[in-house]
């Protein structure tokens, strides 16, 4: 039997969820939090969702729309255009390669495997970005902003669990 | 068998495309940063418009967080009522002196300017903005504000907070524009000391506090000395406030502006009919005639 409109409709909504959630976080990146010193290290929470669907469902944030989720990044936050987007695109080709090395895995794995990721992501980013603008720039705040990305993992990754049961059971 | 063996033909095919296209969308990232390095002004549109595109999303979004700021501010006032109070007297006090020295100075710079015929500079015009963007990254220092160039905005022009200088705008879109702060690796801001108007290079390095370069002369720079801006260039208007020396440190200096970031809510994009920090917008291209279609 074909599915009716509404059952396509509805398969197609829950198949954006992936990638508008992670809009959904870079966008939440950009808010002003009028917190002191915060701006210089907010987390890079798009990361965490490209990476978490990278592993869990690869099908629905391939890397294409990986990369568009960095040209995004690159234009919000002001870096040459291509930076996150290649950065980005790595992270969902690492991640979505070795996603059958998480699957089944405790919660700590994935954990210790996304810092290693991130500190290359991170550090990538900021070779790249000290090759554009032809000077190393400050190490400091790269560190804090790795520091809060790993620290807010765990937060995020059950959110992101939590939103996956909820839209993409069985679809 | 052979259903099997097309199949997995099939896979490998597949496979195949996705390596490629993967490489594919490797190259076109890095030949983006090659072209944004060259400064294409297709690249700059493009920003531009995607970023009028989400400027509305992040309005909506900036206002909440604002309130919410808002109102944990106020219970940190409400906690800290008493020691405020005392400080404010004090200040006020002090204040109140340097309102009678301000007083007699300006009547004296009245009579000063009447008797040269001062030709006194113009009011600017000026737009305030909201801003609707804050992307915290370690890998600079700019802001996304909800006003663009409907409103008037045009790139190099000033951006203040209250009296002090924030930075310039670097990008404009049509409802949008992206403001560049002193402290970004990206800002050069001429400047000068206030009291010996020595002129100075305001360097910043995305840290807090950005750096004096290329100082005139070998002055002594003092630690609590504030920095205005110089008319070098064109950009500014002379005498905006910057910031405070903070440091002197082995022939380094370092100033701590008075904008703070974390404040910044509102800001107001100011024309002071200069050219701006950006003066060198490529010219128009030549109209190319049509010699078919009009007579």
């Amino acid at each position: 039997m074909k599915p009716s409109v509404w059952v396509k409709m509805d398969t197609w909504v829950r198949h954006s969820v992936p990638f508008g959630i992670t809009v959904f976080l870079l966008l939440l990146t950009a808010i002003p939090t009028h917190i002191p010193g915060f701006s210089g290290i907010a987390p890079m929470l798009p990361l965490m969702g490209v990476y978490y669907w990278a592993i869990y469902r690869p099908d629905l944030l391939p890397a294409w729309l990986a990369f568009v989720i960095g040209l995004l990044y690159d234009i919000v936050a002001g870096t040459p255009l291509g930076v996150n987007a290649l950065v980005l695109l790595l992270v969902q080709g690492t991640a979505a390669s070795q996603r059958k090395f998480f699957l089944g895995k405790s919660f700590a794995v994935t954990w210790w495997a996304f810092s290693l990721l991130t500190a290359g992501a991170i550090g990538m980013a900021w070779l790249l970005l000290s090759f554009i603008k032809g000077r190393p720039l400050d190490i400091a705040p790269v560190v804090f902003e790795y520091l809060m990305t790993l620290a807010l993992f765990p937060l995020l990754t059950w959110t992101l669990a939590r939103t996956q049961l909820a839209f993409l059971r069985d679809v | 068998m052979k259903q099997s063996g097309a199949a997995g033909r099939l896979a490998t095919l597949r496979l195949l495309v996705q390596r490629f296209a993967f490489l594919s969308l490797i190259v076109a990232s890095v030949a983006l940063m090659i072209l944004g390095k060259a400064d294409i002004v297709l690249i700059e549109r493009t920003r531009a418009l995607v970023a009028d595109a989400i400027a509305p999303l992040l309005d909506a979004m900036a206002r909440p967080a604002a309130t919410i700021a808002q109102v944990t501010e106020n219970f940190h006032e409400l906690a800290n009522l008493r020691t405020e109070n005392a400080r404010l007297k004090e200040e006020n006090a002090k204040l109140m002196h340097w309102q009678t020295v301000a007083r007699r100075l300006e009547a004296e710079n009245t009579v000063l300017h009447d008797q040269l015929n001062y030709v006194p500079d113009p009011d600017p015009a000026f737009v305030t903005a909201r801003v609707i963007g804050d992307m915290g990254s370690a890998f600079g220092q700019s802001m996304l504000l909800g006003a663009g160039a409907k409103d008037g905005v045009r790139k190099g022009q000033a951006v203040l907070t209250g009296e002090a200088l924030a930075g310039h705008v670097a990008e404009v879109g049509a409802r949008s524009s992206r403001l560049l702060l002193i402290t970004d690796i990206n800002a050069r801001t001429p400047v000068m000391l206030e009291a010996t108007r020595t002129r100075a290079i305001l360097t910043g390095d995305n840290s807090q506090r950005p750096r004096l370069n290329y100082i005139t002369g070998s002055p002594t720079i003092s630690v609590g000395d504030r920095v205005v801006t110089a008319a070098s260039g064109g950009a500014f208007p002379p005498g905006i406030p910057v910031g405070m020396v903070s440091s002197v440190t082995d022939g380094i200096v370092r100033v701590e502006p008075f904008v703070q970031r974390h404040r910044l809510e509102f800001v107001s994009i100011v024309d002071f009919g200069l050219g701006g920090i950006l003066p060198f917008e490529r010219p128009p291209p030549p109209e190319r005639r049509r010699r078919g279609r009009e007579e």
